[in-house]
């Protein structure tokens, strides 16, 4: 039996993986990749949770999470494309629009 | 009740159709304007002969301030002394707007000026009838404006705007004392109305007011001495007398039919009217009577020597308007307020005759002002010089024309006041001489010897013609009035026709010296020696003139200078205003003022500056500041265990 800390320690590890990536990455695919890896070190703890405590409510989370985080990458991407497509770049630093 | 009304109504609304359409009239405005006024003048002039058997009467037109004890209505209160001056009014009024369509024949504010004229004669009209001192003031105030909105007809040219406000500011000083003075009316009386006014005089004669009491001081004086020195502040504005008097010669820059009729014939007459309609409060007033008195005389005399040496034509005769003006004012101060008006009625005729006529002459001269530049008219303008001589004559006082009977009555009322009469006389007759002098001397050298006006400036021969028909009828017109109206008011007693509103003043027995008929023959004889005098100096050619200005320059100048009158005004007021309102400007408004409100703008620009670098637009940037809080708070929750 793999006990709770285990898998909180991972998703932890997980997370700060991914959030690191969003903060220092430039390229806006790995970013967002690294969104994926956040959502999921969620899921995990998630199911961990619901396993420790004999509880559904968290695995049926997960599916939601996974549903929601599907159409978030689909229309991420579609996002980053027409930004490419705008910019002809994938580098975050030159997504400025927001700065006059 | 209705004939009345119709007097000041027509040229009301003479001025609304000109004034609102002027647009459409395009050089055609006299087409509204003259007839207008002229059916008044009508009405004015029936009205007038059937005063002499019909009762004084009294029309509410309107009923606009009802507040407690306070009653302001606008009425017309027609009794003899407005019949006349409504008589002299609309007449010279009449006569100016047909003597307008000839001089601004091709003027480009054409119809604006005769919208402006008949709103003139509205107010002036208005003046003359007001049964209340608040009327009187709104009229009085709207002459002013229209004499502001006259002189400032060509406003493309600085000397115009300068004059304009000069004559508006001096007029607001003389129109401050006149303010206080109706409420002081209306603090002791609790009425502005005369009718109410007048008969409570003798229970107001022992009152006193204390006049420092806003300095905490205890000094007082007769109410009634102080209300009649506050309105005669205002007179001293509008009349042009001492020492509120350089806007009127400056306000030569007007239009000329606007200086014969504004600032000869009627609205520089608004204070001595105002005088004598306040006769009750002046007579009950001894003290500020004095004042009124030696105003006169003084202002008679200075206008008087200052006319003598002025080049320009207009200036000389509007000089001799504040002499006569001051000879108006002498009287009424002494109680002849029937004599007052009687001048200023003659007065109005020859003065605007003589204005007109003036006109006329620069009219044929193409602008020409100065009257070195003229000479030889006679031959050229044979009707103007007519006229003009038949003005000169009667400004003189020369029997029979119409300024020999009313001055001879101001100087031989004067005489008969005792001793300070007398001195006043003096004066009176010395201006005389004077008077008479200076207008020869305008008319010798305009219309007599060598032609000087060749020799202009303006490099092209000059052709000097006489002006058309619109312009001479007036003059002519005028010339017949400065000739009957002395004889006409003396042959139909005008001084009784008055003696309902202006009682007559009472001789002062035991003066003893000189009969009447003396005093008249002094007072002819001094101006037969005024035009002698002004014959052989200026008669033909001679280098007597030159030579008496390098001789006696220390008196000639003054009377060039117009007794400094300017030069010291300026030091006095105008500078200092300069010099407060630069410090204002550039010290309070521009260092204090501008400075918080600038500073306000600087810290708020100067902030932004530094926080603008807070916003990248890195979404990277904002999501790590996130990340920071999120991980702050976490830490400050597991260190603590508390948030």
């Amino acid at each position: 039996m793999v006990p709770l800390s285990w898998y909180v320690a991972l998703s932890a590890m997980m997370f700060v993986t991914g959030l690191v990536g969003v903060l220092i990455r430039r390229n806006i695919v790995v970013v967002l990749l690294c969104i994926e890896i956040m959502l999921n070190a969620v899921n995990i703890n998630f199911v961990a949770f619901s396993d420790y405590l004999h509880l559904i409510d968290g695995q049926i989370f997960v599916f939601f999470v996974i549903t929601v985080a599907a159409a978030e990458v689909a229309i991420g991407l579609g996002i980053i494309i027409s930004l490419f497509r705008l910019k002809e770049s994938v580098n975050m630093d030159d997504y400025n629009l927001l700065k006059l | 009740m209705m004939p009345i009304l119709l007097i000041p109504l027509l040229p009301l609304l003479g001025f609304l159709i000109v004034g609102i359409f002027w647009p459409f009239f395009k050089g055609k405005g006299h087409l509204i304007a003259l007839p207008l006024v002229t059916i008044s003048w009508a009405i004015a002039t029936m009205e007038f002969f059937k005063s002499f058997t019909a009762p004084p009467s009294l029309t509410l037109v309107y009923d606009w301030i009802r507040s407690g004890n306070l009653d302001v209505g606008i009425s017309l209160q027609y009794d003899h002394l407005a019949a006349i001056m409504l008589f002299m009014v609309t007449t010279v009024a009449m006569l100016v707007h047909l003597y307008t369509i000839g001089y601004m024949h091709g003027d480009s504010g054409y119809d604006r000026f005769f919208a402006y004229i008949s709103l003139f004669t509205f107010s002036m009209i208005m003046l003359v009838l007001s049964d209340n001192l608040v009327e009187m003031f709104i009229f009085w105030e709207a002459v002013g404006l229209c004499s502001y909105l006259l002189i400032v007809h060509w406003y493309e040219r600085r000397p115009s705007w300068l004059a304009a406000n000069k004559a508006f500011i001096m007029n607001r000083v003389g129109d401050f004392g006149f303010l206080l003075g109706i409420f002081l009316i209306y603090d002791t009386f609790g009425s502005v109305r005369f009718a109410e006014i007048f008969p409570a005089m003798a229970s107001h004669l022992h009152e006193t007011v204390n006049i420092s009491a806003a300095f905490g001081g205890n000094w007082h004086v007769p109410v009634l001495d102080v209300i009649a020195l506050l309105l005669f502040l205002g007179a001293v504005g509008k009349s042009a007398q001492i020492p509120l008097h350089p806007w009127l010669p400056d306000a030569m820059e007007g239009p000329t039919p606007i200086s014969a009729l504004i600032h000869a014939a009627t609205m520089v007459t608004a204070g001595v009217f105002m005088i004598a309609r306040m006769n009750p409060l002046y007579n009950a007033a001894p003290f500020a009577l004095h004042v009124v008195a030696w105003t006169g005389a003084i202002t008679a005399i200075v206008a008087a020597t200052i006319a003598l040496t002025q080049p320009d034509i207009k200036k000389i005769v509007a000089y001799s308007t504040m002499s006569q003006l001051g000879y108006m004012v002498m009287v009424c101060g002494l109680g002849g307020y029937g004599a007052g008006i009687f001048h200023l009625l003659t007065h109005g005729a020859f003065k605007a005759l003589l204005f007109l006529g003036a006109g006329s002459v620069i009219h044929s001269l193409s602008g020409e002002q100065d009257v070195f530049r003229m000479g030889g008219l006679r031959k050229y303008i044979g009707l103007t010089f007519a006229t003009m001589l038949i003005g000169s004559l009667a400004l003189s006082g020369i029997p029979p024309f119409a300024g020999y009977y009313s001055k001879d009555l101001i100087l031989v009322t004067a005489y008969q006041q005792g001793p300070l009469g007398q001195m006043l006389w003096l004066i009176g007759v010395l201006t005389a001489a004077l008077t008479a002098f200076y207008t020869f001397r305008l008319l010798f050298l305009v219309f007599g010897g060598k032609e000087r006006f060749h020799s202009e400036a303006h490099g092209h021969a000059v052709h000097p013609h006489e002006s058309p028909l619109t312009m001479t009828i007036p003059l002519i017109v005028l010339a017949i009035g400065a000739i009957f109206a002395g004889w006409a008011g003396e042959h139909y007693g005008i001084l009784n026709y008055l003696a309902q509103e202006l009682p007559l003043p009472q001789v002062h027995e035991g003066a003893g010296g000189l009969s009447e008929n003396a005093l008249k023959g002094i007072s002819v004889a001094v101006g037969f020696l005024g035009i002698i005098g002004a014959w052989v100096l200026y008669g033909k050619e001679s280098a007597v003139p030159g030579a008496l200005a390098k001789n006696l320059s220390f008196f000639y100048r003054i009377s060039l200078h117009k007794w400094y009158f300017d030069e010291l005004y300026d030091a006095v007021f105008v500078r200092p205003s300069f010099i407060i309102g630069r410090l204002f400007w550039q010290e309070l408004d521009k260092g204090v003022i501008d400075g918080i409100v600038n500073g306000v703008g600087s810290f708020f620009r100067g902030s932004g500056v530094v926080m603008r670098k807070l916003q990248s637009g890195q979404i990277q940037n904002y999501a790590m500041v996130m990340g920071i809080g999120a991980f702050g708070l976490l830490a400050f929750y597991l260190v603590f265990n508390r948030l």
